[in-house]
């Protein structure tokens, strides 16, 4: 094994630990896990089988194999980023609903006659 | 007596001049019920609306024009309301002018008070009026209505309208004038305007360099081109 390639397996293997620990203290829910432990399992399997890469760019016909590598994690990245625009979207309007509801109520409440409770006997 | 209503009046910071504003409202329509929405305020905006004999909900957080207006849609729904009216609170919206509004709501959805169409002095530059045209322009085009200024914020909403507006009406910007305005006409609502005076607002000056408006003339025409495609949202509100 190169040094390169035991740096790429300790990266890839801190990630795992880092991901799984995330989950283990509920820090991150399974669905966003599921995408990061594949990512570092392939980057682990990348360090310890560096000739992966080769096999699969000559495969799909990409001269340089790093390329491959840099497309294949730009493009994850991006719908990482996406899928995140989204859940942010989702939550803004859930949270603009919640605020919105909220505010009637409070009011609604500050505006009721409320009996003392002495007087409900 | 003519027929009650909401007049839903959004205010941010605006404890300066929302006293005035509710009172005046309550000495020229004695129909109204005024809400007072407090958009995330820090001032004493609640407290001047309240003391000015106001209902007030105010929201945690500031939400902008959108999301104060879709609670007063809401508050109206909620409350038995069919009839909204919305008035700024810098006292821009001249209650005076709310009459002739309701009167269009017999034969349309929802009335927008405009301006530079033939009536009152409000005064604009130059190039404040062409991108204001230009996009009236687009809006008229995608809701096949004539509408002349698409970003008042003086308008009344008949029952159709008031329906539609608590589930949907958009917190983004532009989404309270321009997006709504849309909305209204995809869901196959009849808009019509209404020429209005309107005054100086009382607090704060618009300030508009050519460069900032070639900025909002291109995030309104984004507005108007995502509103068009635009399907309605799902699910409670």
């Amino acid at each position: 094994m190169t040094t390169a390639q035991v740096a790429a397996l300790i990266a890839g293997a801190i990630a795992l630990a880092v991901i799984l620990d995330l989950v283990r203290r509920r820090q991150l829910r399974e669905k966003y896990a599921a995408l990061w432990l594949t990512l570092g399992a392939g980057i682990a399997t990348l360090a310890v089988f560096p000739g992966l890469l080769d096999r699969v760019a000559e495969r799909l016909g990409v001269a340089d194999p790093p390329n491959l590598l840099f497309f294949l994690g730009i493009l994850v990245l991006l719908v990482v980023v996406v899928q995140l625009s989204f859940e942010l979207s989702r939550l803004e309007d859930r949270i603009r609903t919640l605020a919105e509801r909220l505010a009637i109520l409070q009011a609604d409440v500050d505006g009721a006659e409320v009996s003392p409770p002495d007087e409900r006997r | 007596m003519a027929a009650p209503f909401l007049a839903v009046v959004p205010a941010w910071n605006e404890a300066g001049t929302v006293g005035e504003t509710v009172r005046e409202i309550h000495a020229g329509l004695p129909e109204a019920t005024i809400l007072v929405v407090d958009d995330g305020s820090t001032d004493a905006t609640a407290e001047e609306a309240r003391s000015a004999g106001a209902t007030v909900v105010s929201l945690p957080f500031n939400l902008g024009v959108g999301g104060a207006m879709r609670t007063g849609f809401r508050y109206a729904v909620q409350h038995g309301f069919d009839t909204v009216v919305q008035i700024d609170a810098d006292g821009q919206h001249d209650p005076a002018e709310v009459p002739g509004l309701l009167a269009e709501l017999t034969g349309a959805d929802l009335v927008i008070g405009a301006r530079f169409a033939g009536r009152g002095d409000y005064e604009a530059e130059f190039l404040r009026r062409l991108a204001m045209r230009v996009l009236a322009r687009a809006v008229s085009t995608l809701t096949r209505t004539r509408l002349t200024d698409t970003t008042s914020g003086f308008r009344a909403s008949g029952p159709r309208a008031v329906a539609l507006f608590a589930e949907d009406y958009p917190a983004e910007y532009l989404g309270d004038t321009v997006e709504s305005t849309i909305i209204a006409a995809k869901a196959g609502l009849t808009i019509t305007q209404r020429p209005v005076r309107m005054r100086t607002r009382r607090g704060g000056t618009p300030s508009q360099s050519p460069l900032r408006l070639v900025v909002f003339l291109a995030r309104a025409m984004l507005v108007v081109f995502l509103a068009g495609f635009r399907a309605r949202p799902k699910g409670p509100r």
